[in-house]
């Protein structure tokens, strides 16, 4: 129980005080989260590293397509920042271009494949009966089809198109388990006084389900997008072997950490370079997810203006 | 439990004196919490006798039921605790877990609130009372024997049929059926003392009264101490010996009881007394309510910790905390008040005649308003016409709710339907309130979400403001939707976490198209209306206390400016010095703003309080309605009459004089309620009756007759009887 309302005070009726205006859910949520300067710090290394990815290889001398031959497995150098690899491309501008796709990437389908299981789970949850049963037999049906054999038989349909194709591909086959657990948890709000509040109120089911349904399960679905933002990195990588969106000679970081890997003892700048680039963007995802949560969960005593003295709830 | 801080004496192992059983003295506990310290108990001193009860008296956070924790040595290992605790001269602070388990459960035994914990789901309940009698027998006993002894002692705690109940598990007993059986294994041993916590907070008002009931019978038959913690001031009204009133882990009133309760010296107490509605007073009392919630335990501040809500406090009531010392010499009564003279002249000054209240404790009542300064709302009665008058808004005829009852997974077999509502009429009209009143299970919940859900009935109609919601359409059902608004009774469940109530008030307005100018304007003003204030509306409901989230609730439902309320148990989750501000306020709205409620509750003082006319429901249909005074005046309806007679009366004289209509068994399943009245497998009239009238009650259904001005009643054989 808090205990910053001064009870006595308010109790009394206070009409002589200046009658401020309401904050919305909106405004309250934006000031706890510019409140908390560890996610602010993640958007701005975000930020930071879109800029430099894309206007980087701009300027650069060298280009991801460029091999300059005589240079092979050169480690880091001030004319080579982060070295070269076996065929002599700078290993910088190929990270910053892997970069622009992985983030990209990333984040697309960590936001739209969450947000997908956020409206079939809850929508399925919500209204059950038919709409339920159908739905949650497409997410069975999906989740039993073996996602990379659908999608080698696939590939030659998708030759050549844009890679914008392989957001498409990731989010059908990443949304379906979190689409369950949202459902499950829509049965348990749905029957919370307040939802039946606003029933009686006459809210309409849509509006129910996006005002009190969802933002009850903000906590979970953060979370679950930062996680779909790394594996969907990752994920990509593997899905180049079919022959999607990034292809040689063009690289993501995904697939120069797949070629990596096996020189990580040798040439150490070959894994490490988009390794820890990767886990630099991640780490960022990450703790702007944390503060989105802190800012839209009202317990979180995070974002309040100041530690709040709790009182432990005894006898 | 750390000993470090405890001197263990060489105390004497004898077991039984002359002594008291339990002596508890300077009792201090305290946990770490991230915030600090929490000193839940602060010196703490009593003493329980052989053949006492003492009730300890306190709202959540008190340190009640810690305090009693300490003696069956069940805190949490970072607890630290210091004084002494002594059982019959033992020193049980400082004994090891296993030394205590020997006292624990054959010499100490304890009731707690909530009997499935005290079960264990898997074994069948006689063999968990045997169980309880084998270990503490030390082998002195046969398996056989202790199976007889258990069916003994359920048969004792009176659970019906007790050789073929044994046999039962925990599950398939309700409520108080699992509360008795927990008593019967705390009794198993014959104690020397019971500690009862909370031992009816969870049951009707009728199962109430039967557990109650079995605790007497269990102080009789083992001639143990009792220990009985509660919020209730009238369940220990009739029960206790002395009671022990606790705030902020502190002890600040105790005393006999009767004094307790008509000479209370200590504001808290007085305040407690005053803001319980009374269900004896035939006039309408002004409740008091103690503004404000008891304080942090983590840094007290310095001086009387009730201070910040104490009406009397002076300067000096700051500079140190008043000892509990006595106020009378000769009786023990003590106060921890420096200004407990005050208030004994206040109290002889008051005039102390309240219509149905004995005089020795009006006095206390009228001393409570006049020293907390609470008032009665006027309802501008002369404005009112009369009810014939008053044009209908809410109307219910003939209400049917049946459940199929469905057995299988794949195949849904049909095997039978509970009659949840089973012919249910009432009306309500403009500016009155009625009051439906029964036990859990007796359909007012299913009724109120017929209603509330504004959908075709499966059987007879229900009509809001003169329209039938069968005929009602999309747009049509969302327009009444705007005159007839609901208050839960849980006011934490019922605001999303996740809003800030600004927002929480705003939406019923912007569902209904309200202009943002509109709203803004509106919320400060209805925050205000319900005593909060217009910067609280960017905090969560988290951050306000049970008493201010209803509000919120009531603001919510006021935000439309509905001319129909429904309030589901509004006050049932609150505190009772809170719930007494809250009534206070429903009271206030209803004459300010010309509100109809249909006050759905399950406690009757409250109803008796606030409402105009009361329905009283039992196994789905109503069984007396009427206006407030006739039916609680005048009860003719048998269950009625038990339960009123039921409801435990803050005044220790009268409680003892009361005769007590004990109901035996539980509500019967409503899948298949007994043939002609329902109420008859639990009538004590019916089974008083001649055959032939038996056979009236068993073959026809009592229709509803008129009794009197505004008063039906189904019996076929009613009769008034003085039961309050
Ligand atoms: S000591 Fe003072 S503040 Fe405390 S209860 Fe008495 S009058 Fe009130
Ligand atoms: S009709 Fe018979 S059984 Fe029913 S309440 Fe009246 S006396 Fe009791």
């Amino acid at each position: 129980m808090s205990t910053t309302v001064n009870p006595a005070a308010a109790d009394e009726a206070a009409a002589d005080v200046p009658q401020s205006r309401p904050v919305s859910r909106g405004a309250l949520v934006r000031r706890r989260f510019m409140r908390n300067r560890w996610a602010l710090g993640g958007i701005i290394v975000i930020i930071v590293l879109y800029i430099v990815a894309f206007s980087y290889p701009l300027f650069s001398p060298y280009s991801y397509e460029f091999h300059d031959t005589t240079n092979t497995y050169d480690p880091p150098s001030l004319t080579h920042w982060f070295g070269t690899d076996n065929i002599g491309t700078d290993m910088f501008v190929a990270c910053m271009r892997g970069l622009q796709k992985s983030l990209t990437i990333g984040l697309l389908v960590g936001v739209i494949s969450t947000a997908l299981s956020a409206v079939v789970g809850a929508t399925a949850g919500f209204f059950g009966g038919i709409t339920d049963r159908a739905m949650m037999w497409i997410v069975d049906l999906l989740l039993v089809l073996p996602s990379f054999l659908i999608i080698s038989i696939a590939s030659p349909i998708f030759k050549g198109s844009s890679w914008l194709i392989l957001v498409v591909l990731l989010v059908l086959f990443q949304w379906m388990i979190t689409a369950r657990i949202v459902r499950g948890m829509t049965l348990t709000l749905k029957t919370r006084e307040y939802v039946s509040a606003a029933r009686f109120m006459g809210q309409s089911p849509w509006r129910t389900i996006f005002k009190h349904i969802v933002p009850n399960m903000s906590s979970l679905l953060i979370v679950d997008a930062t996680i779909n933002v790394g594996s969907a990195v990752l994920q990509e990588s593997g899905l180049s072997y079919f022959g999607f969106g990034v292809q040689p000679p063009d690289v993501s970081l995904g697939t120069l950490i797949a070629t990596g890997t096996g020189s990580a003892l040798t040439f150490p700048w070959l894994f490490y370079a988009p390794a820890v680039l990767l886990v630099v963007a991640l780490l960022s995802v990450a703790v702007v997810g944390d503060g989105l949560r802190d800012a839209l969960d009202p317990t979180s005593s995070r974002a309040r203006r100041r530690e709040k003295k709790r009182k432990d709830k005894l006898a | 439990m750390s000993a470090s801080e405890i001197t263990l004496d060489e105390s004497v192992l004898d077991g039984a004196g002359d002594g008291p059983v339990l002596e508890v003295a300077d009792l201090d506990v305290s946990f770490p919490s991230e915030a600090g310290r929490v000193h839940a108990v602060r010196g703490l001193t009593y003493e329980v006798a052989r053949g006492e009860v003492l009730g300890i008296v306190g709202e959540s956070g008190s340190g009640k039921s810690v305090s009693s924790l300490a003696v069956m040595g069940l805190l949490p290992e970072q607890a630290r605790i210091s004084g002494s605790i002594r059982f019959q001269g033992q020193q049980l602070l400082g004994l090891s877990d296993v030394q205590l388990s020997k006292i624990r459960g054959r010499r100490i035994s304890m009731v707690f609130q909530d009997p499935l914990s005290a079960l264990t789901p898997v074994y069948t309940v006689g063999d968990q009372i045997a169980e309880a009698l084998l270990i503490h027998g030390r082998g002195r006993l046969s398996k056989a024997a202790a199976a007889n002894r258990s069916v003994e002692l359920l048969d004792l705690v009176g659970i019906p049929n007790a050789a073929a109940r044994v046999k039962a598990f925990p599950h398939e007993f309700s409520g108080g059926m699992r509360q008795r059986a927990v008593i019967a294994m705390a009794i198993a041993n014959d104690p020397d003392l019971i500690i009862a916590d909370e031992p009816t907070t969870a049951l009707d008002v009728t199962v109430q009264a039967q557990v109650l009931e079995v605790l007497k019978t269990a102080k009789e038959v083992t001639g143990a101490g009792i220990v009985i913690i509660t919020h209730d001031l009238g369940v220990v009204a009739g029960f206790s010996d002395r009671l022990l009133v606790m705030y902020a882990g502190r002890a600040v009133e105790s005393g006999n009881v009767n004094e307790v309760y008509q000479q209370p010296r200590m504001p808290y107490t007085l305040g407690l007394l005053g803001s319980l509605p009374r269900l004896d007073a035939a006039e309408k009392l002004p409740l008091v309510p103690i503004h404000g919630q008891p304080p942090s335990l983590v840094d007290l501040p310095q001086g009387c910790p009730f201070a910040p809500r104490c009406p009397l406090a002076v300067d000096d009531c700051l500079t140190a905390e008043p000892e509990l010392s006595e106020v009378d010499s000769t009786s023990g009564h003590r106060a921890a008040c420096i200004r407990s003279a005050e208030l004994a002249a206040t109290e002889a000054e008051v005039e102390d005649s309240i219509d149905g209240v004995e005089a020795s404790n009006a006095a206390a009542i009228e001393a409570a308003v006049e020293v907390f300064g609470a008032e009665l709302v006027e309802e501008p009665k002369a404005a009112l016409r009369p009810r014939a008058e008053r044009p209908v808004v809410l109307e219910v005829d003939s209400l049917v709710k049946h459940f199929a009852v469905t057995k299988g997974v794949v195949l849904k077999r049909k095997v039978g339907t509970v009659h949840a509502v089973d012919g249910v009429s009432f009306e309500v009209r403009e500016q009155e309130t009625l009051g439906l009143v029964g036990e859990s299970g007796c359909g007012k919940t299913t009724t109120l979400m017929q209603i509330l859900g504004l959908e075709r009935p499966a059987g007879g109609s229900i009509s809001v403001l003169g329209r039938d919601v069968s005929t009602l359409d999309g747009k049509a059902r969302k327009a009444i939707r705007r005159d007839m608004q609901v208050v839960f009774q849980d006011p934490l469940a019922s605001l999303d976490p996740r809003m800030p109530i600004g927002d929480v008030i705003a939406e019923p307005m912007q569902v209904h198209g309200f202009d943002a100018t509109h709203i803004r304007k509106r919320i400060p003003e209805l925050l205000d209306l319900v005593g909060l204030r217009a910067e609280h509306a960017d905090r969560y409901p988290a951050e306000f206390s049970g008493g201010q989230r209803q509000r919120i609730g009531i603001a919510r439902a006021l935000a439309l400016e509905p001319k129909l309320l429904v309030l589901d148990e509004p006050v049932s989750a609150l505190d009772v010095s809170i719930q007494a501000g809250v009534i206070n306020l429903l009271d206030k709205l209803k004459a300010e703003l010309g509100l109809s409620y249909l006050f759905v509750a399950h406690d009757l003082s409250v109803v008796r309080h606030i409402a105009d006319r009361v329905a009283v429901m039992y196994l789905g249909k109503i069984v007396e309605i009427g206006a407030v005074d006739a039916v609680f005046g005048e009860p003719k309806h048998p269950y009625t009459q038990a339960l009123l007679s039921a409801i435990p009366i803050p005044d220790p004289v009268k409680e003892r004089q009361r005769e007590r209509i004990i109901l035996s068994g539980d509500l019967p399943s409503p899948a298949n309620p007994p043939s002609g009245c329902r109420f008859r497998t639990r009538c004590f009239l019916h089974a008083t009756l001649s055959d032939s009238d038996k056979r009236k009650c068993v073959e026809v259904e009592p229709p509803r007759e008129s009794q009197g001005d505004d008063h039906e009643v189904a019996c076929h054989f009613a009769r008034a009887k003085q039961v309050v």
